[in-house]
């Protein structure tokens, strides 16, 4: 089999057997492609890792157009991408087939309940642990404040206002404080 | 045409949504409830469901989502809209811009970005446990407290701090899913 079909296969077992999104995944792209196949060394999985986190969209998918760039170009980008993205595709889309006759079974309907419960502690002990990990200087606190509070008293009283304007207005005030920073360091070594 | 708005609608998703698949929950809340695409309650089966699926998160809400709205096609075009941006971002930084992180001014805009999306994360769950677990919607609506949710979550924070300790790690989502569909049809059926 060649590189593309080996890169595509490799993927698609990544795709389906991965359960808890791309931060699981990483660890198993380690050892596929690092320790088994070698097809990136540790420093540019590394950088793949950072660069996943750092841009925008979910960090699988990132993950797998960057691998599949390295390791044959656009074509392999491609196929990397469709690959850990078609066992997500093909379970989901069967299960939204029948998932309202599910639902409406009595017993089905009891489980969800509790289930709902999970997805809320799933999503405040995710956000918990990001906020562990968080670099703890005044700039992000206060951003992570502000942000949790605006948001939570808007959506308490129904405010529309979009989480795309939360993170540009974010990102603006990053770099509003960088080049403040630099202003203010030129000025002190100009002295 | 709800097709061309379930694919740009995750282009959009696809092209803000920093820190991943939880990272995108706010935005993809707003999004559905606001085309009164799902109701809160659907949106939460849906996760619960892309939760306990392999694959990222991301694509099983995408195709989740636009397979409720628009059966096959949607479900294509929703994932399709929420992949494309990556794979676009991802091919310019490999091919082009491949000191992109190395930019001051990058790095200055994603550390502002990045507790922002925290505080996003944490808000959406304040705002759904405030529902779900209170029946709180709005200020003068009245609270309906959720006695055995109110338990199983108790329950479910519990069971994490025990399973750290003893294991020195976190429970799996899958894990704790299935705990909690356990409890709910115990506690259901009384």
């Amino acid at each position: 089999m060649g590189k593309l079909g080996r890169l595509f296969f490799t993927f698609l077992k990544i795709g389906a057997f991965t359960f808890g999104g791309g931060y699981a995944m990483i660890a198993l792209l380690e050892t596929e492609f690092i320790d088994r196949k070698k097809w990136m060394t540790r420093e540019e999985f590394l950088d793949m890792v950072a660069i996943a986190e750092s841009t925008p969209g979910p960090v699988a998918i990132n993950s797998a157009t960057y691998i599949g760039y390295k390791v044959a170009g656009v074509a392999g980008a491609a196929l990397a991408t469709l690959a850990v993205s078609l066992p997500s595709f093909g379970i989901i889309y069967l299960i939204s087939l029948f998932f309202e006759r599910f639902l409406a079974l009595e017993w089905v309907a009891r489980a969800f309940r509790g289930i709902q419960v999970c997805v809320v502690y799933l999503i405040l002990t995710a956000g918990l642990d990001m906020l562990k990990n968080l670099r703890r200087d005044a700039l992000s606190l206060v951003i992570f404040f502000c942000v949790l509070a605006v948001m939570t008293a808007f959506s308490i009283f129904s405010v529309g206002f979009s989480s795309i304007f939360y993170i540009l207005i974010s990102g603006l005030v990053g770099l509003t404080a960088y080049s403040l920073r630099r202003l203010s360091g030129k000025g002190a070594n100009g002295k | 045409m709800i097709y061309l708005r379930l694919f740009l609608t995750f282009l959009m998703i696809g092209a803000v949504s920093f820190g991943g698949g939880y990272g995108m929950i706010s935005l993809i809340r707003e999004t559905v409830i606001s085309n009164g695409w799902l109701t809160e309650s659907e949106l939460i089966n849906f996760i619960a469901v892309s939760e306990s699926t392999p694959g990222p998160l991301a694509v099983n809400m995408a195709t989740f989502i636009g397979a409720s709205q628009g059966g096959i096609l949607g479900s294509m075009l929703a994932t399709l809209g929420v992949v494309l941006p990556s794979f676009i971002i991802i091919l310019l930084i490999s091919a082009v811009l491949k000191n992109l992180l190395r930019y001051a001014g990058v790095n200055a805009f994603l550390s502002g970005v990045r507790p922002c999306v925290v505080a996003l994360i944490l808000a959406t769950a304040l705002t759904l446990a405030l529902d779900t677990l209170l029946g709180f919607t709005s200020p003068g609506n009245g609270l309906a407290i959720n006695g055995r949710g109110l338990i199983i979550f108790a329950l479910l924070i519990g069971i994490r701090l025990i399973y750290k300790r003893l294991r020195g790690k976190k429970p799996s989502p899958i894990l704790m899913i299935a705990l909690s569909a356990g409890l709910g049809i115990l506690l259901w059926s009384f």
